[in-house]
């Protein structure tokens, strides 16, 4: 289970202003929020790719800094926005996470976690770079899932796909989480893509919390005048002046 | 030569600033500090040279090897001002990449125990071996930027400063090392070496002439790739904090 209890950051400007949310074993948390509001490096304050200035982040009961670093990335798995592979193959790529650690996958492990991210096996051998988007998206998510993680941070996972590429990473997306019950934060600044994952929602503008509950009772909440207008498109999110 | 005709050759420097200027590079004002140096510091030594190169006390000569490796550290280091401790980096890889190859030479018979060798030819591997250490930090520093997103990634799989740095690395050691590979596939077609050119005029064989400037040629490849290697793995250690994050210079802040 992850808990984030009052976390700040501050980098010249206030970047997230005390945060606290639980997310249980199972449970998917959206994170929605304009550009600029703070969503991704939330998620990087709770693996400790930024250092948070105060507050404290549990994993399963375990402060995370308190946490050996390593072990700590391998369990809070995290999906970029943008694919960053390493020049291999696909399967080399898959296998990428435990060969840090010196551990071996076998290749029926490498094919069953393409087939987790519908991914054909006929792909473990071929270069990485002669994929699309998409698929290297794909691939990014069997790495992060080859690690075993206890929780999913997923950065805006779609932001740099096509509307198709988009749709069929969201149902992957789904997928993985009905099946695997990992406690799951996903970011992202596109309203219509919150209301289709349909999950708790924190709305994030200007690194504080706006709003919280199920995206639908958000939508419906015509007295806060606020979130009304950043649901409309009318909240940049640049600004605190603006909440 | 005449002054006059030393004046000219300084016109060069005119084009060298004109280029600059007209593409807005900002180097101007490093260019005539750079000409100006070289002009003062060639004339102190042209001064100074006759009587180091009477020096016989190994001491005094380590200490102006000394002397060159620090200056020339300082320089390198400032090369690679976003990578903390810069100086003290390029110094360790200058000094390690300079002695080995010293050592290498001298046991050889290379260099021989006199001034006029010792002084010379530290000198030339100690410069060859600055090269390398600013275009090894220089490249490393971009690499960082280009790969950020392939290293956070790593990083976020668990993998340790060496292993999210890996391609970096060997990128930048790759592309500083591209001088020296070029400069030898080259050597006897296009550059003929001052060294063994003079070594002819001055009515030396041709083929000894060869045999010193295909030393010196190696040694210039030994030192800069060691200096590389050195420089280049101690930068990256540093390019990380304590808790494995790349350092914000290396990134633009996200939110």
């Amino acid at each position: 289970m992850l808990r984030v209890s009052n976390l700040s950051l501050t980098k010249g400007k206030a970047i997230l202003k005390d945060l606290s949310f639980e997310v249980k074993p199972g449970e998917m948390l959206t994170v929605l929020g304009p550009s600029g509001a703070g969503k991704s490096s939330l998620l990087r304050c709770l693996n400790r790719l930024d250092p948070a200035d105060s507050g404290e982040v549990f994993l399963n009961g375990a402060e995370v800094r308190s946490l050996d670093i390593l072990d700590l990335r391998r369990r809070m798995g995290m999906v970029f926005q943008t694919p960053a592979l390493i020049p291999e193959t696909v399967a080399a790529n898959v296998a990428l996470g435990p060969s840090l650690r010196h551990e071996t996958v076998s290749e029926p492990e490498i094919q069953e976690l393409l087939q987790q991210v519908g991914l054909p096996p006929e792909l473990m051998t071929r270069q990485v770079e002669t994929l699309s988007v998409g698929e290297q998206q794909r691939v990014s998510f069997a790495q992060v899932l080859a690690n075993k993680p206890d929780v999913l941070l997923l950065d805006e996972p779609t932001s740099a796909l096509d509307p198709t590429a988009a749709l069929t990473i969201e149902n992957l997306i789904k997928d993985v989480h009905s099946r695997l019950h990992t406690a799951t934060v996903l970011v992202t600044h596109d309203i219509p893509q919150a209301v289709r994952f349909n999950t708790e929602t924190l709305v994030l503008v200007c690194g504080s919390v706006l709003a919280r509950g199920n995206i639908q009772d958000l939508v419906n909440d015509t007295g806060n005048t606020t979130l009304q207008k950043f649901l409309k498109g009318e909240l940049t999110g640049q600004g605190p002046e603006q909440i | 030569m005449t002054i006059e005709s030393l004046l000219i050759a300084y016109g060069l420097i005119a084009i060298a600033l004109f280029i600059a200027w007209h593409n807005r590079l900002k180097l101007e004002k490093e260019v005539v500090i750079a000409s100006l140096r070289a002009t003062v510091q060639l004339v102190i030594m042209g001064f100074l040279l006759e009587w180091i190169l009477r020096l016989d006390n190994f001491i005094y000569l380590g200490l102006i090897l000394l002397a060159m490796t620090g200056i020339a550290a300082a320089i390198s280091g400032k090369r690679g001002e976003k990578i903390p401790h810069s100086t003290g980096i390029a110094f360790t890889g200058i000094l390690i990449g300079s002695v080995i190859t010293f050592a290498v030479l001298s046991g050889a018979g290379v260099i021989g125990p006199e001034a006029k060798y010792i002084i010379p030819l530290g000198g030339m591997i100690i410069g060859n071996s600055m090269n390398a250490s600013s275009l090894s930090m220089n490249r490393l520093i971009g690499e960082l930027g280009h790969q950020r997103k392939r290293i956070e990634t790593l990083l976020a799989l668990g993998a340790n400063a060496q292993q999210a740095s890996e391609w970096a690395v060997r990128q930048s050691v790759r592309s500083a090392l591209i001088p020296v590979i070029d400069s030898m596939k080259i050597i006897g077609l296009v550059h003929l070496p001052g060294i063994m050119t003079g070594f002819i005029i001055a009515g030396g064989s041709p083929l000894e002439a060869v045999k010193y400037q295909l030393a010196i040629v190696f040694m210039i490849a030994g030192t800069a790739s060691l200096t590389c290697m050195i420089v280049t793995l101690l930068a990256a250690r540093r390019c990380f904090s304590s808790d494995l994050q790349l350092l914000d210079t290396f990134r633009p802040s996200t939110a």
